[in-house]
């Protein structure tokens, strides 16, 4: 097998686990830890980092099946969070892939906005699947909330996530340039002879 | 190769989407017994025990967390709970003086409407205290009814008990008038006296003072020698009299007769015969008064009344 193959596989291996570990965690310690009112849900957060670190076809697929295990594990309509991790997992590898953003904060943004996309998202999935109780503006202030428990945990998240990625992890364009830094190679800006246009040293003219 | 890949990607996520909402639709139209459900069972029974272990191996982490959220939130509970029992104790304050007035009206109209009583042929009026003195010399409170009201000089005043047993009585004459207001000396004050009687067949009647020294009790003093067979032991009602004098019906009491007052309390037969006076404890509550009656017609006359109001 391959050395790229190899990699691929590590990595599918560990999202498993990762979505695994999320899964179980969530339901089992940090659902039942009550903060302003409300829990954290780190499982919009561990779809975010996964995408943000492994890129868009990971962070989809991670988002699919971390959202079809806590609907099976919840005995929730499945296929509902699965739905709405899809895009959060997507478009965070989207990001990364277009942009490759190196500011520390953007896991934060990142982790504020796929909890609010999350949360919104399963408001509008239960009124079209129709809810019968009256919905009070309560739900407003627990989404807000769930954001802001979750903004302040996202870092950490993230964190943990990258350390278990990162070594099975491919092609990470911001490793990629820091390796080439690091091993003896100079950056454009620092070799004289590329950024004047190719000239060679004097010995080798 | 590029747009291989995006195909590939697009698909792919297609391939999600459209796996979710297959997922979803079949799972939302099925019955409870469907093969879905019955997956889905069967995952929660794998998970059951995971879940399980995994809950007591983070239970000592979940415990120190729920310890510091409670302790965040205990200290705004403490701040809510603080405000919400000020606003309480403030109400019950309020109710226990609201309840307070209706026992002492609901006494008031006992007092009225007691077998017997004479009360209400005097042109009772209500009279809210509304000043008291606090010294122990002064047996005296102020109450919000005066002149414009009828009350005048000398005018009796009476008030309900707290116990529901006892009617309530006679505490006081009207000693100073205004125009909104009037000054009420107590029964206990020590220059108070007014015609009494024992409220048996014998009808031993004497004068009623305050005992010297026990602001609490009375004495009913100068009793007919032959009052020696008051028994020790037994409650006699005592009441005002209503003496007055035949030859001269100008000098008469300032109270009309039968109004209670209290009973006797003690009986000393030594005292009794050499002395010819018993003890008497006051009907009213003297100490929680908040409402009171001015006997406004106990007087005879409009004409006696004015010679006797104060300029």
């Amino acid at each position: 097998m391959s050395s790229a193959a190899d990699a691929r596989w590590q990595l599918a291996l560990r999202i498993a686990l990762i979505a695994l570990l999320a899964v179980v965690i969530q339901e089992s310690a940090i659902a039942q830890i009550s903060i302003f009112g409300v829990s954290a849900d780190i499982t919009p957060l561990v779809v975010m980092s996964i995408g943000l670190l492994a890129g868009s076809m990971p962070g989809a697929i991670a988002g699919f099946a971390i959202g079809l295990l806590v609907d099976l594990s919840l005995v929730q309509t499945l296929g509902v969070t699965s739905l709405l991790y899809i895009p959060i997992g997507y478009w965070c590898g989207r990001l990364r892939e277009l942009r490759d953003p190196a500011h520390g904060l953007v896991p934060l943004a990142l982790g504020a906005a796929a909890t609010a996309a999350a949360g919104i998202g399963m408001a509008v999935i239960q009124f079209l699947l129709g809810v019968d109780a009256p919905v009070s503006l309560l739900l407003l202030q627990q989404i807000f909330m769930t954001v802001l428990v979750n903004t302040l945990i996202a870092l950490p998240v993230y964190e943990i996530v990258r350390r278990v990625l990162w070594p099975a992890i491919p092609a990470d364009p911001r490793r990629r340039r820091r390796r080439a830094y690091t091993t003896g190679g100079l950056s454009p800006l620092q070799r004289p002879s590329e950024r004047l246009g190719g000239t060679a040293p004097r010995g080798e003219r | 190769m590029h747009d291989k890949q995006v195909r590939r990607r697009r698909a792919v996520l297609a391939l999600l989407v459209g796996t979710s909402l297959i997922l979803l639709t079949a799972y939302f139209g099925e019955s409870p017994n469907s093969p879905l459900h019955s997956v889905q069972r069967g995952i929660v029974e794998v998970f059951a025990p995971i879940q399980k272990g995994a809950s007591k191996v983070l239970s000592p982490f979940g415990d120190v967390a729920g310890w510091v959220s409670n302790t965040v939130n205990a200290k705004s509970d403490n701040a809510t709970l603080r405000n919400e029992n000020a606003t309480l104790t403030a109400e019950l304050a309020e109710a226990k003086y609201q309840l307070h007035q209706a026992m002492q009206a609901r006494g008031l109209l006992a007092l009225d409407t007691a077998a017997g009583s004479t009360i209400r042929d005097y042109s009772p009026i209500v009279a809210d205290v509304i000043g008291r003195d606090p010294s122990v010399w002064y047996q005296q409170f102020e109450v919000d009814e005066g002149t414009d009201d009828g009350v005048g000089m000398n005018d009796p005043v009476v008030a309900p008990s707290l116990n529901a047993a006892v009617p309530g009585g006679l505490v006081g004459d009207v000693t100073a008038v205004g125009r909104n207001w009037s000054e009420v000396t107590e029964l206990t004050g020590d220059k108070f006296a007014v015609g009494a009687e024992i409220d048996d067949p014998d009808g031993d009647a004497g004068i009623l003072q305050p005992a010297v020294g026990n602001p609490n009790s009375l004495l009913l003093e100068d009793l007919p020698p032959q009052t020696g067979d008051i028994q020790p032991g037994k409650s006699y009602p005592v009441v005002t009299s209503g003496f007055e004098d035949p030859a001269d019906p100008v000098i008469k009491s300032w109270s009309p007769p039968g109004i209670p007052i209290g009973y006797v309390s003690s009986v000393n037969e030594n005292t009794v015969l050499n002395q010819q006076d018993v003890t008497v404890t006051p009907y009213a509550d003297l100490h929680h008064l908040s409402i009171v009656q001015i006997l406004t017609r106990a007087y005879p006359s409009a004409t006696e009344r004015a010679s006797l109001t104060a300029p």
